[in-house]
């Protein structure tokens, strides 16, 4: 590359002067919408979010004064910890159930659909044609206790609870299902990028199928692995829906918590600090994770 | 260019606009402007858009458009009108638009009093239009909106009819001389419960007692209501405390009730109407629920108050001080306090009716519904059911705080 550059810019220099000059300010000037609606959309509320959670009771219920309440996430944090954990229990085991199933899916995808593979992949986005809402009510009547899946689970007392609906499994499984998607996409993005041949030239090489997956494929794959978890795992984590229509009292997650506390409370600062907390622990466990899979300069 | 000096009123506009607004602030602005929002109160709804204009309007009343713009707009909860089922058309709407020529903007967003005042609060706060001129509150809920000074003075000369309003709802205590509201329906939180199922599992097809509700054969096949004031009413008329005078204590006794239920498993779901499907596909069996939903689900399902006595809430219809067309929505009010109109909705919601000479009228519509106890409930209904005690702000947060937090929050 720094061979060829001098040759290549040396016989443009000429004609492009002006153009180069001019070519870090058009990209200034590209960036502007990016930036105003980062600025507008994300930053401007995030500091107002901030300020919010500072801020303390007033003696008037439901209004709050300009402070610097720290003690506001302390709060937050001792009454909210068991369902910090439990939220990330939930997305956790929704997301590994998630890149389960949809690595599979997505390697048929890539390399054996052929000409299916259009159709495939407009199958897998078609539930984003029906509201989110709709498809999470969907579930209450194919979970229903006398519906199908539930009674065939029964016949071999595989249930403690006798049912599915409103217990921990159907939250997962409506957290798997609703966000199996952006682990798809991902996936299937990574895995035909990757050349067959070296599937091909590994199995040359006497690599067993297993092998071969294990040393070439899966490695190659990882960007779409680490992308596709984590597009799942975020969302899964603050979403309150599949919680509020599939579970029970006990399976609230973080989401329900912040809801009900803007929403029923009217306590901003709480809810604000546990949108907070939730980012900074998601930000950290992404830190975490990225660096573990090795993988900053693919993501 | 000189500035001119500010009038106290447009002073305290001015700077009630640029600071950002809290309640107490808005309430100390109204000080201020003391004589002059009193004075734009009494006017406002009688002479339209130029009058109220002229004199120096309160900052938290907004110029009426009624003249002008012949539409209200209505939020109401759902399930809370007559509708045609075959055209979706909501007949006595359509006949109030055909008489008057005032379109109503009727819409179904009012499910919660909490998330709907989460909704709109801080542009009631700052005194911007929340694009509706009727809106649909539970009593404890309007209080607030009343005692924040949310609510817009009713103009009686517009709703004469206000007078049929029954007597057991006059005099309350947020709005004694009902000023500012008048009620839409009452109900009843009750049980409900699907016949067949309750046979099958209990050997009964009526349930009368909370000891039902909490028999373990029912576990994980019931469900409450989020309605803090309807489940934990129940729970403590159930315990033996009166929920329209109850102290801290029994309150946390019957918290203490909830939780333990929520704990063992035998509460399967604590939810708004979403009950109702839940009943229907037979995942649960009986529930703490409102009177009228049950009417919908039909003669398969029962319903009935404990008989250590059920809830009785009211919806009241209230005109929030930024609406734009106050003058309309005291002209659908007017309407709906026909005695006639007000029967034929009661017959689709069956819910109590507030209007005298609902039940006559009732006679003229569907005889049959005349001595329904669920629409026109006698004396000894009425006596065993509660209103939810009154709370202040500071209360009702506390309280719900438990509640929500017993039900998994």
């Amino acid at each position: 590359m720094p061979a060829l550059a001098p040759t290549a810019g040396g016989s443009a220099v000429v004609v492009s002067g002006a153009a180069a000059q001019r070519r870090p300010r058009t990209a200034y000037l590209l960036l502007i919408p990016g930036l105003a609606w980062l600025g507008i959309f994300f930053v401007v509320p995030l500091v107002s979010l901030f300020f919010t959670s500072l801020q303390a009771p007033t003696d008037r219920a439901g209004v709050y004064q300009p402070a610097f309440q720290v003690g506001n996430y302390l709060t937050a944090l001792q009454e909210y910890w068991p369902v910090f954990i439990k939220s990330f229990i939930y997305s956790g085991i929704a997301t590994v159930l998630a890149l389960v199933i949809a690595y599979p899916l997505a390697y048929f995808i890539a390399f054996r659909a052929g000409r299916w593979r259009a159709l495939l992949l407009v199958l897998v986005v078609a539930p984003f044609f029906a509201s989110f809402l709709l498809r999470t009510y969907a579930w209450r009547t194919i979970l229903a206790d006398e519906g199908f899946i539930t009674s065939f689970f029964n016949a071999l007392h595989l249930l403690p609870e006798n049912r599915i609906l409103n217990t921990p499994i159907a939250v997962v499984l409506g957290l798997t299902y609703n966000f199996l998607p952006f682990m798809i996409l991902p996936l299937y993005a990574a895995l035909e990028r990757i050349d067959p041949r070296l599937i091909e030239a590994a199995s040359d090489l006497y690599a067993s199928p297993f092998t071969g997956f294990r040393k070439v494929i899966w490695p190659l794959s990882l960007p779409g692995v680490v992308a596709g978890t984590l597009l799942t795992f975020i969302p899964a984590s603050g979403d309150y829906i599949n919680a509020t229509l599939l579970g029970a009292p006990s399976d609230r997650m973080v989401g329900n918590a912040i809801q009900t506390n803007f929403l029923q409370f009217r306590d901003y600062p709480i809810a604000s600090a546990l949108s907070f907390i939730l980012m900074a622990i998601i930000l950290a466990v992404v830190f975490v994770y990225i660096r573990r899979a090795g993988t900053e300069d693919l993501v | 260019m000189t500035k001119r000096p500010l009038s106290p009123q447009a002073a305290a506009i001015v700077r009630m606009q640029q600071a950002s607004l809290s309640r107490r602030r808005l309430l100390q602005v109204a000080g201020i402007t003391g004589v002059a929002a009193t004075a734009a109160a009494c006017g406002a709804g009688g002479g339209g858009s130029s009058e109220s204009s002229s004199a120096a309007p309160s900052p938290t009343m907004a110029t009426d458009m009624s003249d002008s713009e012949k539409f209200v707009n209505w939020a109401n909860w759902p399930l809370y009108i007559d509708v045609n089922d075959e055209t979706g058309e909501y007949p006595t709407l359509k006949a109030f638009t055909d008489g008057t020529g005032i379109a109503v903007n009727y819409t179904e967003d009012v499910n919660d009093n909490n998330e709907f005042f989460a909704k709109v609060r801080a542009q009631l706060e700052s005194g911007q239009s929340i694009d509706r001129d009727i809106v649909v509150l539970t009593d404890w809920m309007a209080a607030l909106w009343i005692q924040s000074g949310f609510a817009a003075p009713l103009d009686k000369a517009i709703i004469p009819n206000a007078a049929n309003l029954a007597p057991a709802y006059q005099g309350v205590s947020f709005d004694p001389n009902r000023d500012y509201t008048l009620p839409w329906f009452s109900g009843f939180g009750a049980f409900g419960w699907n016949k067949a199922l309750l046979q099958e599992t209990l050997g009964t097809d009526t349930l009368t007692s909370l000891d039902q509700l909490w028999d373990p054969k029912l576990k994980g096949r019931i469900t409450l209501l989020s309605e803090m004031r309807d489940t934990m009413g129940i729970i403590m008329a159930w315990q033996g405390a009166d929920p329209s005078n109850f102290t801290d204590d029994q309150y946390q006794a019957a918290v203490a009730e909830l939780q333990s239920q929520i704990d063992s498993g035998q509460v399967r779901q604590v939810s708004g109407n979403d009950y109702v499907a839940a009943l229907e596909t037979g995942d649960v069996i009986a529930v703490i629920g409102w009177s009228g939903d049950m009417f919908q689900l039909g003669d398969d399902f029962g319903v009935g108050l404990p008989e250590t006595g059920g809830m009785l809430w009211t919806d009241n219809m209230l005109i929030p001080s930024v609406a734009t067309h106050k003058k309309n929505a005291e002209t659908v009010m007017n309407y709906y306090y026909d005695p006639v109109v007000a029967a034929e909705v009661a017959a689709y919601v069956q819910y109590i009716s507030p209007v005298a000479g609902a039940k006559e009228a009732m006679a003229g519509i569907d005889p049959s519904l005349v001595d329904n106890q669920w629409i026109f409930p006698d004396q000894a209904t009425l006596d065993n059911s509660y209103v939810f005690m009154t709370l202040t702000p500071e209360q009702d947060v506390a309280y719900q705080r438990e509640f929500q937090k017993a039900i998994g929050f």
